[in-house]
């Protein structure tokens, strides 16, 4: 059975890494995979979604309405606006960071009110997480998706080993350890 | 060794894999990244071209010397590049010559969604459209094989689901081609009338030949199942149907889009109860099948614009699609913007403030166009925004020329500014030309370009220098300005739009994502000064918000450009020391 991750923010916020990784780490455990990404002109600052699918064997690059079994989302607005595809019993790791949107910025629209609560009402499965601080506490703000990949990675059954060697292997060297206090950090273990 | 791999560098491994050895290119989303890629491996030449014609005759001129090369565009490059594809179908190969043109159904970062597949038609040059990317690295190596074997320039297809989708591929290693001899034969590459008479009868003769190998053809192939349902279809769409129908029908995959197979449809068609037709875009396949008299299903049900999913195409069929939860909620969209800092801000803020017409180009300042600064008037392709200018000042006259601008990248202005700017010169109109010189081509992500000093691997290489250039051309007024500087920007705007000459005003500040770029610590609000007047707003500037009754600085996101602190009066804006 294919397995579907989105993952979805904002552009800039290093989604790029966050699926790249999972790409390694689902590979390396045996899966057929195909990642489908977003680059040119959605990539300044707009909305940006990634899609990861995993199983026996994928044919379809993307993800449709009602199909993911997860949604990370980088920022809380793109998780409301993202959580239609979201299966009803799916589940979303949504970091609780706020980016204004260009319409919010210059006043012609305010950012919605009470996002995870809402979600929360219609049954779904939210994990919200503060990742910008847990970022910041591990030492870079642009670690947020490692932060995220740590707690998604609660839900999987790989090994909390096999998750680091893909940290390691995506990664930078310089930035290593950083990444690995990140994904800590998300995962719950400090 | 098996690995997960873009389609886009599948493909740049199936040019190495099989020998190629010159590959030129322009930037383009979806296409961007085969010519990065390649430039990785050290056996094959790489370069930036001007434009996807340069490219295209590099290309040929290196496959007319022997060797197996290479040029890659995204779909609206080969508008510009359809001059020489359309008569080196006729004049042939010799080393080997494959052409990657990469389509943008849905339209994430262009500004068309034409349907490529017409030009291999109209060109009479064979296609080829891989699924995925292992696809894309075999084809790919099978398509210079082709090339040489029938004596063509080939295409490949790419679609942004396939270009930009990762998926596994085995490689395996380069192999050693031994380059053709170059020998002169004016009746084959001397395309002058008495020739060209000849050639055009060898171009029918390989068509035949190529429809016969495509009846029986590695690209092509049928998989059957269940025989109530047949569709016909290649691409990304190929593997939405896989989704969809799994073993509920059978599939013909072609994988070689022209020239089409006719008894390998037909034969299929024989074989199943209804036959559907799936494909994205214009109905290519479907009107080969009713040119056969077969009775299908196509665009009367699928849409002719826009990307399909394996939802939109069971929708479409009445089969059932999954749903999920929504929040009935109005969410504010979020659409794409200059980055913080962009230098491209000031020059539109000014034209903005000064209520110009702006007749825009194609690359990251076509943002320009949204809101708050709403400064452009019109976009329509590579290069037109000069043209055009020129156009409309003859249209007007004065009653326009002191306040219309042509705005183009120094990209795009190498790409296809410079004639139009020629036109400007010798036809004389009173216009004003703003080049916005960002140091480098921005929007698919930082490639050089002839006036960056800089060649495809980052090493010195020759430098246009576009001030030399413009006099050269026959503007007397060239002016530079620092975008950062609103004042400048607004007296320099003002003096050349007074002119009685035409002019070139040159903005020149690297893109702020340069790594080179040296980035400022982020401005400080002074909470006692600011009153909220949202002056600084005006901008449109991604890391000001307003928070509290007053302004609000994202730190994380400024880069203390400090364009906004020239626009407060009440001198709350403060520059950090770092």
């Amino acid at each position: 059975m294919t397995k579907n991750i989105m993952i979805v923010g904002v552009g800039g916020q290093g989604s790029l890494l966050a699926s790249k990784l999972l790409g390694h780490l689902l590979l390396t455990e045996g899966y057929d995979v195909k990642v489908s990404e977003v680059h040119g002109m959605s990539q300044r600052g707009g909305s940006v979604v990634t899609y990861v699918r995993f199983g026996e064997k994928v044919y379809s690059p993307i993800i449709d309405k009602g199909e993911a079994d997860f949604i990370v989302s980088f920022e809380k607005l793109e998780a409301a606006r993202w959580i239609e595809y979201l299966k009803p019993d799916g589940r979303i790791v949504v970091n609780t960071q706020e980016i204004d949107p260009m319409p919010v910025i210059i006043g012609s629209a305010s950012y919605p009110e009470n996002l995870i609560d809402k979600m929360e009402n219609l049954d779904i499965k939210v994990d919200a997480m503060d990742c910008l601080s847990l970022a910041e506490q591990a030492g870079s703000a642009k670690a947020v998706n490692i932060v995220l990949m740590g707690r998604l990675s609660k839900y999987f059954d790989i090994s909390e080993e096999a998750w680091k060697n893909a940290i390691r292997a995506c990664v930078p060297a310089k930035f290593v350890e950083i990444n690995l206090k990140a994904f800590d950090l998300g995962r719950g273990n400090i | 060794m098996k690995t997960l791999m873009l389609g886009n560098k599948a493909l740049a491994r199936g040019l190495y894999e099989a020998g190629c050895s010159i590959v030129s290119s322009y930037p383009g989303t979806p296409s961007t990244e085969v010519t990065e890629e390649a430039a990785k491996y050290d056996e094959i030449y790489c370069e930036w071209a001007p434009n996807e014609k340069v490219a295209m005759e590099v290309a040929f001129g290196a496959s007319l010397a022997g060797k197996r090369s290479f040029c890659g565009m995204k779909h609206v490059g080969l508008n510009v590049a359809a001059d020489p594809l359309f008569t080196c179908s006729y004049t042939g190969v010799n080393g080997g010559m494959v052409i990657c043109v990469a389509d943008d159904a849905g339209m994430h970062s262009s500004q068309n969604e034409q349907d490529s597949r017409h030009y291999a038609i109209a060109a009479k040059v064979p296609m080829l459209e891989p699924s995925d990317s292992s696809e894309t690295l075999e084809f790919t190596k099978r398509a210079f094989e082709l090339s040489e074997k029938f004596d063509t320039p080939v295409i490949i297809k790419m679609c942004t689901r396939i270009a930009h989708s990762q998926s596994v591929v085995e490689t395996s290693e380069r192999i050693n081609i031994e380059p053709k001899k170059y020998e002169k034969n004016a009746p084959k590459y001397v395309m002058m009338p008495g020739y060209a008479k000849l050639r055009h009868p060898f171009v029918e003769k390989r068509t035949e030949a190529l429809t016969e190998y495509a009846e029986n053809c590695y690209f092509n192939r049928v998989e059957m199942a269940s025989t109530k349902i047949g569709v016909i279809t290649s691409s990304t769409s190929y593997q939405y149907v896989k989704e969809v129908f799994g073993e509920n029908a059978s599939i013909l995959k072609l994988g070689m889009i022209n020239p089409l197979p006719k008894n390998l449809i037909l034969d299929f068609a024989k074989k199943v109860d209804k036959l559907i037709i799936i494909e994205e875009l214009d109905p290519i396949i479907e009107t080969h099948c009713r040119a056969l008299g077969l009775d299908v299903t196509g665009k009367d049900v699928m849409p002719i614009e826009g990307e399909f999913s394996q939802s939109l195409i069971a929708e479409k069929l009445g089969l059932s699609v999954p749903t999920g939860k929504k929040l009935e909620e109005n969410l504010p969209i979020r659409p794409p913007v200059m980055c913080a800092g962009c230098p491209h801000r000031g020059i539109f803020f000014t034209l903005s403030k000064n209520k110009c017409t702006v007749l825009g180009d194609i690359g990251c300042y076509t943002l320009g166009a949204v809101a708050p600064l709403n400064a452009m008037d019109m976009t329509l392709c590579m290069g037109a925004s000069i043209s055009a200018v020129h156009g409309f000042n003859k249209a007007n006259g004065p009653e326009s020329q002191n306040k219309t601008v042509a705005v183009i990248g120094d990209s795009t202005f190498m790409h296809s500014g410079m004639t139009g700017l020629a036109n400007i010169a010798y036809n004389q109109s009173n216009s004003t030309v703003i080049i916005l010189d960002n140091s480098i081509t921005g929007m698919t992500g930082h490639q050089q370009n002839p006036t960056t000093g800089y060649n495809i691997k980052g090493d010195p290489a020759g430098k246009i220098d576009l001030e030399t250039l413009c006099r050269a051309i026959g503007f007397n007024r060239v002016r530079v300005v620092d975008p950062y500087n609103l004042a400048e920007c607004d007296a320099v705007l003002k003096e050349e739009l007074a002119a009685d000459e035409p002019s070139v005003i040159i903005s020149r500040r690297p893109c702020v994502l340069l790594k080179y770029v040296k980035i400022k610590p982020a401005l400080k609000l002074d909470e006692n000064k600011c009153i909220g007047c949202k002056s600084c707003m005006r901008l449109g500037c991604p890391a000001i918000s307003f928070k509290n009754k007053k302004i609000h600085i994202d730190s994380t996101l400024c880069v203390g450009c400090g364009v906004c602190q020239q626009l407060c009066k009440f001198d709350a804006l403060k520059v950090q020391e770092g």
